[in-house]
């Protein structure tokens, strides 16, 4: 029995690795979730032969409850609240490890054989707990920021590191105790010192940092499973777990990078702390009207859409796929060009925009689409603000400097939809608002496009 | 030790495939690839499973149970979601 069990548990980790592999094109990417979810129910149907397993209602009730629950989520999710759902079910999943590990200290406590769990065990039990409840609370705190049950301003604490630290260094300390002398109480002032921990790493962090943060506790969230893997010596666990938590460290620095800035200084420096900078003097905007705009976008040849998740909060997205849609009939193509950071989770924007029903290959990204700007008669700038700052190339003063931007500045002529002149989330004065070849279009941005749309029409 | 090295070995490997799988996908997928791999994470519902099953105590039975939900949960929202969000990606 055993034996069948660990081959359908090395098939679930082909399975796994086949799902991620096939995740790297649009085209193969639904059969290979479908391959994942399988090898999840392969492994599942397997477990459930194990020799330990000797009632079955509780299962039957857990996963019932689990799949309504879920299900129930899946469904009604709003795609542009997917950010939280991940949080939510990143959170979840490091939970469930978490517990699972505290059960095998608790069978081990109840029968009086925690003296001889070996130090290996007692180390990855450790592992296990600080990983998953630091990835439980980060997540709640996470989802509740993004849900705007809290503020998504940055919140800079006094010392906020030096505190996160201390609490890092009483989750280990609790954990060496709790290896030296299992029946302690070390094991609780881990739980306690790990559960604070992420609680307090993730409340100072503001809305724009979100991104880094929710690819952070992805990649915990596989850790804690990994680590689980190691208490239980399940290489499935170890194998899937280790997959994810890579695929989540790759993102967090991907994020980081398009940020420029170190997932160090996003965990343990608030940013924004910064008053914003006033308006620059002597200079003005000047603003233009829909029907301008439209005649300029009628006799284009190249035109280039940044949205923003200005864009998305307006929910624009649709009014876009109509304004492409009109320019088409024009015989004007409208490309999109998406910065790494322009939704609130990595790929976000992509997800807004394939809703709306705007093909994959239209969408580039900012390394692709650069070079192309100086060709290109007219930008779209909507709900986009420090992502186009000339400022990140050019002024090593302001604090976007460094920071990879889209190149909009160098196009022929730039259209900038805004509700007000409001500095973005960096609280910093954006240049090119006054340059030469730009041109405010000031509104909401829906109404705006569906103006824009309008006025193309009736040309 | 031959176990615990084996299974440091297996860590090892499955991390440089994860680092070589995941550079291959391109930023349009990202949510869903995470969004999918979230859900490949709620894998300690195997674990969970056995905890659930066991019969060993109450106490354990109830921890084991919640574990079983909250797994079940991250397992079932993140395929069903991924799968909403790939069903989308349509080319012209």
């Amino acid at each position: 029995m055993e034996t069948i069990i660990q081959i359908a548990y090395l098939a679930a980790s082909v399975a796994f690795i086949v799902a991620i592999k096939l995740l790297s094109s649009p085209r193969t990417a639904r059969i290979g979730n479908l391959i994942g979810a399988t090898g999840m129910l392969v492994g599942l149907l397997a477990t459930l032969l194990h020799k330990d397993i000797v009632r079955y209602e509780w299962i039957g009730i857990g996963l019932a409850v689990g799949t309504a629950i879920g299900a129930w989520l899946s469904f009604t999710v709003k795609m542009t609240a997917m950010p939280q759902m991940v949080a939510l079910l990143n959170g979840f999943g490091g939970a469930a490890s978490a517990l699972v590990a505290s059960t095998e200290v608790g069978r081990a406590l109840l029968n009086g054989t925690a003296g001889s769990l070996s130090l290996f065990s007692l180390t990855t039990i450790s592992l296990s707990l600080l990983i998953g409840a630091v990835t439980f609370t980060g997540s709640l705190i996470a989802f509740a920021k993004l849900q705007e049950l809290l503020s998504g301003r940055p919140l800079p604490l006094p010392a906020h590191h030096l505190q996160s630290l201390g609490l890092l260094l009483a989750s280990i300390a609790g954990g060496v105790a709790f290896a030296w002398q299992p029946e302690g109480p070390g094991l609780w002032v881990l739980i306690g010192a790990a559960f604070l921990l992420g609680f307090w790493i993730t409340l100072p962090i503001g809305g724009a940092d979100m991104p880094v943060i929710v690819a952070f506790l992805n990649s915990l969230s596989g850790l804690a499973a990994a680590a689980t893997g190691f208490v239980l010596e399940n290489y499935l666990l170890i194998i899937a777990g280790t997959l994810v938590g890579a695929s989540g460290f790759i993102l967090t620095q991907i994020m980081s990078r398009a940020m420029n800035r170190s997932l160090w200084n996003v965990l343990f420096a608030a940013v924004g702390s910064g008053g914003p900078t006033t308006a620059k003097e002597g200079l003005s905007v000047r603003s233009t009207t829909a029907e301008d705009v439209a005649l300029m976008l009628s006799y284009a040849k190249e035109v280039v859409l940044v949205p923003g998740y200005g864009m998305a909060v307006a929910q624009a997205q649709h009014a876009v796929k109509k304004l492409m849609d009109a320019l088409a009939e024009k015989g004007v193509e409208m490309r999109f060009a998406i910065h790494p950071v322009a939704g609130r989770m990595p790929g976000h924007m992509n997800v807004l925009l394939a809703e709306a029903d705007i093909p994959y290959e239209k969408l580039y990204e900012m390394e692709r689409i650069n070079p192309d700007f100086p060709q290109v008669d007219v930008v779209l700038v909507v709900g986009a603000n420090d992502v186009v700052n000339p400022a990140a190339r050019k002024d090593p003063q302001s604090p976007l400097y460094g920071m990879p931007i889209l190149d909009v500045d160098k196009a022929k002529t730039v259209i900038v939809l805004k509700r007000s002149m409001n500095p973005g989330f960096a609280g910093v004065e954006n240049e090119l608002f006054y340059q030469q070849n730009t041109y405010m279009l000031f509104g909401d941005a829906k109404k705006s496009i569906e103006a824009l749309t309008q006025a193309l029409k009736e040309l | 030790m031959t176990e615990i090295l084996f299974a440091v070995f297996i860590f090892t490997l499955a991390a440089f495939l994860g680092f070589e799988l995941i550079s291959k996908v391109p930023p349009t997928l990202h949510t869903p690839l995470m969004s999918g791999s979230n859900a490949i994470s709620g894998i300690t519902l195997i674990g969970s499973l056995v905890v659930a099953g066991e019969a060993q105590s109450p106490l354990l039975t109830a921890l084991g149970t919640l574990a079983v939900v909250l797994a079940t949960l991250n397992v079932v929202g993140g395929f069903l979601v991924t799968d909403r969000m790939l069903k989308m990606f349509k080319r012209r």
